[in-house]
């Protein structure tokens, strides 16, 4: 079960027409495909489309109502090669993933659904993960679109533009026989607003309709000469059909009056922080309305000449405000121009970065600039830009620099990953340090203090795989650590079936929490649980062994150091051939929570005989040396001082969000470090046994213990 | 203003409204700000407002600093939709909540906080960064630079610990920031529309309205910033005189034989060594303490406040309450210990309380636990030590409060009447002996360097490995500093030295100041 329940947020998908929607912008694109009429769904989940994917998993019974399919797909290329079932049927279907590092992962199935076309609408959600707050190297996904030749759609931030795009967004795709993308950005995913709804649609033709009655055309197969052929369908026939729909539609828009000399031409992702830019200038209000013309790209790939001209038509100089790198559209644009010899200017990363969040202070410098040098007059209403320059130019605030502490993600309280990272440290202690290839996932965390270990990540289940090259006989094995989602993802064949078949004699870890935790706690195929809708507990072990590992050893509780150090060290020197593969198993703890605690605190309100636990660290018997929690970095593990002038450091210290997971215990033990540490377990509604057995010992352990109290010296007044 | 502007028509609704109200909230992953933000956004729906939130949760969620962002307008009279923002502007933004001390700080570093225009609601306490707890020693940021920061940047400011009011009330810290908010008077809406929102969302409500009540009513009356906690708190008096008599005379020597400057210290350590042993160890304690200070005194220590005696009441006190097995088996028997985790968990007679203890003891440890002749006589013998470090060289669960476990740890506990005869007693008063020999030695002749060869004490600490690196560190420290005694600034390396030494825990930081120091001794 997913991190996040969407149970009550999905009932807004049964909203009918006239209906107003609020919510999130991932709800809202929901909502927009059963208004288009899919037949499917699938995708992968990861930022900041996780929350599409468990909208989707919560509203089954209503897809179920409207015969709409859903799958939470192997990796974005299951997802992508989904879409083949709009190439031959009148089919609509949308998928959904994480981007740049999803159509990386897709890129060949959409390439190949690119070429042969598609007769039923196909769409692809993608979740632009770029600037702050993005996990992902900074990339685009225009040149995708480009290369394969599948239209972009970059919606303006606002829902109801989000959600009319995905519906002409299908018909566009149908008109034109071409795969759409539609980007939608971190902020607008998670951005609430509102819109007016139309009925959801039953789609007319259903993927039973197809099975019954099944079609094929050579020509849609990417083969020669049909390939060739497919080459000249999208330039002749797709592309200017593609064309004439976006003019026709007016899926672009133009803004504001053309006063001056200048223009603004814009990526439809960029128009909210567009306009604040231009309020900072005097050259907006706050409902955009501008006196500078502005042309809104909500299509940032083709390029429409024809509307460009047209904008372009009597202005001096035009700025493009495009974020991210290459330039993609200001080189169509001048490309363009410069083909029909128009006059006007074209300027776009000389005047705004090359790279980097278009914030709205970003916005209005750049654009100041531009109009300074292009149409000074249109500077002349402008208020006081709001600047922090002056105030973080105080000393007071320059040495706050030095003093506020960097704060990375990390692990959760109680994660079973620690206790594997913790094991790792004192192996390392040991053996010396390894090569260690890290993946994607929460256990890539590893990488920052306080363990500090992990030397690539080459992407999402490619931990095993970029540990290839280290095949060869030295002192020491390379290590490779990958997550249970990057496993299936493709981990198996790309990491442990390459290991195996290339009798790799290094160690892979696979860490195993039950869920494709990092991406908010979805179900895989090893998960434990029950999921009356999903096939799950396939064992990894079974996985791996079923491709030739021979090698294997399974830990089921990832908690105990000493015997993950124990196999940590066994599979760094053992003298066995091929992989030494290790599969470390324990609950996600986040998740493990969340499904314990309303369980416990229910037992507890109903008189059952229930244990609870926290750890705690004698504070007379810590000295203050901090060793254990370089070897954890637990969130609930901090240090205090004690006030006690005898003492100049604070000692360790557990707070009550403590789940009592047993690392602090386990690595005391294991690492030898101190007996600070104690596990308080506490009995609630005991037992007739607890209460008989505690009547039994108390009495004699308080009889010493005030003995102990009172043969000490007194140094009461 | 320049002439050949042009005026354009872009006119605002109202000034007040021109631009909407803007509201940052900066948290760490986990915390609760997703709530705390429905909660605004809903607030202002609630009253007919127009308002989007943005975030952007990513991998921020676990535990990391991440900030979402809320914009608001009121409804305008044509109907038309307001474009809203979905990232704060540094020096345009009306409200930062900051729901961690570290955070609002970091609000402040982003310039999201202006003079000009910002309210800075921030809850005061410290919820420690991994950089600050995991480095030896004290390493925890100074909030004061903080405080300092917040009174030059913010426009108004509401700052108190709103974690304690939230766990006092039953609730989380959300509460108590939307409490603070509705009392800031930041958004133009009534108290009653706050209470609204928390109870249509349904979750622990009472919990909620009590904790938001609690912050909005320390908010509108309490000071606009936490008074200071006293960096020292008030030093309790010397008693006259004590009840105990042989605790009595000890009061007395150490009123009679040190100095007042020392006394409180002398105290604090007298209390801690008879604790650890007996009162015959308090008085071997003042002993000590009297020749340092006479040592102190040949060295013109009056004219420095004694600060030579005052720091040997405080290191010869730890450095006599080594932790031993004894030790540790004492204190974890205590009845005060019991106490205090009952308190701390809540336990009551409805509840049995179990502790499990962590324990490795090394052989190295239960050997220097015997009487010096047994346990030479066994290190001397390496296939029996072997096959007793086999035999005791395990963790072990201990379970406290089981009658078995009680009375071994009890057991062990009262070895102490043995300890002085034992091989770790012996070893610790050589080393001792000898630390006190080089501080008194350098006084003479430097009166800060022998204060801080005193403070080197501070780097022995732990168990097994990690006591054998302080130990390791401090031999170091100290051979180091003898080779520069000789240079006037002598006390400054060896204050560095230490420095580096506390800080680093491979000691490669260490290593690098002594390399520093060798080429210029």
């Amino acid at each position: 079960m997913a991190e996040r329940s969407f149970a009550k947020e999905v009932e807004d998908l049964r909203l009918g027409e006239g209906d107003i929607f609020r919510g999130e912008g991932i709800l809202a694109i929901t909502k927009g495909l059963l208004q288009a009429g899919v037949s499917y769904v699938g995708g992968y989940q990861g930022s900041p489309i996780s929350h599409l994917m468990d909208v989707l998993a919560d509203a089954n019974d209503i897809l179920e109502e409207l015969g709409v399919t859903f799958q939470s797909s192997a990796s974005e290329a299951t997802a992508a090669a989904m879409l083949s079932a709009s190439v031959m049927y009148p089919l609509r279907g949308a998928v959904a993933w994480k981007s740049t590092v999803g159509t990386n992962v897709a890129s060949d199935a959409l390439a190949n659904l690119a070429s042969g076309g598609v007769t039923g609408g196909a769409m692809v959600i993608i979740g632009e993960d770029y600037g702050e707050g993005s996990s992902i190297m900074q990339e685009r996904t225009h040149a995708f679109a480009m290369k394969s030749q599948m239209w972009l759609l970059d919606p303006r931030p606002e829902h109801e533009c989000i959600v009319n795009l995905i519906e002409k967004g299908y018909e566009l795709s149908e008109a034109s026989n071409t795969p759409v993308m539609l980007a939608v950005r971190v902020r607008s995913c998670h951005m609430t607003g509102s819109f007016v709804c139309k009925d959801n649609k039953r789609p007319e033709f259903t993927l039973k309709d197809a099975l019954n009655s099944p079609k094929r055309d050579l020509d849609r197969i990417v083969l020669p000469p049909a390939a060739y052929e497919h080459e000249q369908e999208k330039i002749k026939h797709r592309m200017p059909a593609a064309i004439n729909f976006i003019r026709d539609n007016k899926l672009n828009e133009f803004f504001g009056e053309k006063t001056g000399k200048t223009g603004i031409i814009t990526q439809g992702g960029m128009y909210n922080s567009l306009i604040r830019a231009l309020q900072f200038l005097g050259l907006s209000d706050a409902y955009g309305n501008t006196k500078i013309p502005i042309y809104v790209m909500n299509v940032g790939y083709p390029t429409i000449n024809s509307e460009v001209e047209e904008f372009c038509d009597g202005l001096d100089a035009v700025l493009i405000v495009e974020e991210g790198q290459p330039e993609y559209i200001e080189q169509s644009i001048s490309t363009a121009l410069s083909r029909v010899s128009a006059p006007t200017k074209i300027r776009g990363k000389a005047y705004l970065p090359m790279g980097g969040d278009y914030t709205a202070a970003v916005l209005s410098d750049g654009i100041g600039r531009f109009l300074r040098d292009f149409d000074p007059v249109q500077l002349g209403n402008r208020p006081p830009v709001p600047e922090s320059q002056p105030i973080l130019a105080d000393p007071v605030i320059q040495k706050l620099k030095g003093v506020v502490p960097s704060r990375p993600p990390g692990l959760c309280t109680g994660c079973p990953e620690r206790p594997i990272f913790a094991a790792m440290k004192l192996v390392e202690e040991e053996l010396g340090q390894h090569h260690v290839s890290a993946d994607i996932g929460c256990h890539l965390f590893s990488i920052l203090p306080p363990f500090n270990i992990g030397a690539t990540t080459m992407g999402y289940g490619l931990g095993a795989a970029s540990a290839a090259a280290f095949n060869v006989k030295a002192d020491k094995r390379s290590i490779a650590i990958m997550g249970d989602g990057g496993f299936w993802h493709n981990g198996l064949t790309s990491g442990i079936g390459n290991a195996v078949f290339n009798k790799h004699d290094g160690v892979f870890l696979i860490v195993d929490n039950y869920y494709s935790s990092a991406t908010g706690g979805q179900d895989v195929l090893s998960s434990r649980a029950f999921n009356k809708r999903r096939n799950t507990n396939n064992t990894i072990v079974d996985a791996v062994k079923g491709i030739g590992a021979k090698w294997v050893r399974q830990i089921d509780h990832t908690y105990d150091v000493t015997q993950m150090r124990a196999v940590l060290k066994e599979a760094l020197t053992t003298e066995a051939e091929g992989p030494k593969i290790i599969v470390a198993s324990s609950e996600c703890m986040l998740n493990k929570q969340r499904r314990v605690k309303p369980q416990i605190s229910k037992a507890i309100k109903g008189g059952k005989r229930t244990v609870t636990a926290r750890f705690g660290v004698d504070e007379d018997v810590c000295t203050g040396d901090h060793a254990c929690i370089r070897l954890s970095g637990c969130p609930s593990l901090s240090v205090k001082d004690l006030g006690d002038p005898l003492r100049d450091d604070p000692v360790a210290s557990i707070d009550n969000t403590c789940v009592a997971c047993g690392n602090c215990g386990e690595v005391a033990d294991a690492a030898v470090l101190c007996p600070s540490f104690y596990q308080a377990d506490i009995v609630h509604n005991p037992s007739f046994w607890d209460k008989l057995k505690s009547s039994l010992t108390m009495p004699v352990i308080r009889f010493l213990q005030n003995r102990q109290h009172r043969l000490a010296a007194s140094f009461e007044a | 203003m320049k002439d050949d502007t042009v005026k354009l028509n872009l006119q605002a609704v109202a000034p007040a409204t021109e631009r909407p109200i803007s509201v940052a909230i900066v948290a760490m992953g986990g915390q609760g700000g997703g709530v705390l933000t429905g909660w605004i956004v809903s607030l202002a729906e609630s009253q007919g407002w127009v308002a989007q939130s943005t975030s952007v949760p990513g991998v921020a969620q676990r535990t990391g600093a991440t900030i979402y962002y809320v914009e608001m307008m009121p409804p305008d009279e044509a109907g038309r939709q307001p474009i809203l923002a979905q990232m704060p502007t540094p020096g345009d933004v009306d409200v930062v909540m900051a729901s961690e001390y570290m955070e609002a700080g970091r609000s402040i570093l982003r310039g999201i906080v202006t003079p000009e225009r910002t309210t800075l609601i921030a809850s005061s306490h410290r919820s420690l960064a991994i950089s600050e707890k995991m480095a030896p020693g004290d390493s925890i940021a100074d909030s004061a630079a903080v405080t300092d920061a917040v009174g030059v940047a913010a426009l108004r400011e509401i700052i108190f610990d709103m974690n304690a009011i939230a766990v006092e009330n039953g609730s989380v810290i959300s509460a108590a920031l939307f409490g603070s908010l509705a009392a800031s008077g930041a958004l133009p809406f009534e108290r009653e529309a706050y209470y609204a929102v928390i109870r249509e969302g349904g979750k622990g409500v009472e919990a909620s309205i009590r904790t938001f009540d609690a912050a909005h009513a320390r908010a509108s009356s309490g000071p606009a910033r936490q008074e200071e906690p006293a960096a020292v708190p008030a030093k309790p008096p010397l008693p006259e005189r004590l009840a105990a008599p042989r605790a009595n005379h000890l009061l007395q020597r150490l009123r009679s034989e040190l100095p007042p400057e020392a006394h409180e210290m002398a105290f604090l350590g007298l209390k801690k060594v008879v604790d650890f042993q007996d009162t015959d160890y308090g008085e071997e304690y003042l002993d000590l303490l009297a020749r340092l200070h006479a040592h102190d005194r040949s060295a013109g220590g009056e004219a420095k406040g004694w600060l030579f005696t005052e720091q040997a009441a405080k290191y010869v006190a730890n450095a006599m309450t080594y932790d031993d097995l004894m030790r540790v088996a004492s204190l974890k028997t205590r009845l005060k210990r019991r106490q205090r985790i009952e308190q701390e968990l809540g336990v009551s007679d409805k509840h049995v309380l179990q502790t499990t203890e962590f324990m490795h003891p090394r052989m190295e440890e239960f050997v220097s636990a015997l009487p010096v002749g047994l346990a030479r006589w066994i290190i001397a013998r390496k296939a029996l030590y072997r096959w007793l470090d086999r035999r005791i060289n395990k963790g072990r669960r201990v379970k406290t409060y089981s009658l078995h476990w009680f009375l071994m740890l009890y057991f062990v506990g009262s070895m102490k009447r043995i300890r002085r005869l034992t091989l770790r007693h012996l070893e610790e008063t050589t080393h001792r002996d000898e630390w006190l020999e080089n501080a008194k030695m350098l006084l003479q002749t430097n009166y800060e360097l022998g204060v801080e060869v005193l403070r080197f004490r501070r780097l022995i600490k732990g168990y097994s490995d990690t006591h054998v690196r302080g130990l390791s560190k401090f031999d170091k420290v100290m051979r180091t500093t003898l080779r520069i005694a000789e240079r006037e600034d002598a006390a400054q390396w060896a204050r560095l030295l230490l420095a580096s030494a506390v800080k680093d825990h491979a000691q490669d930081g260490l290593d690098g100041t002594i390399k520093t120091i060798e080429t210029i001794a």
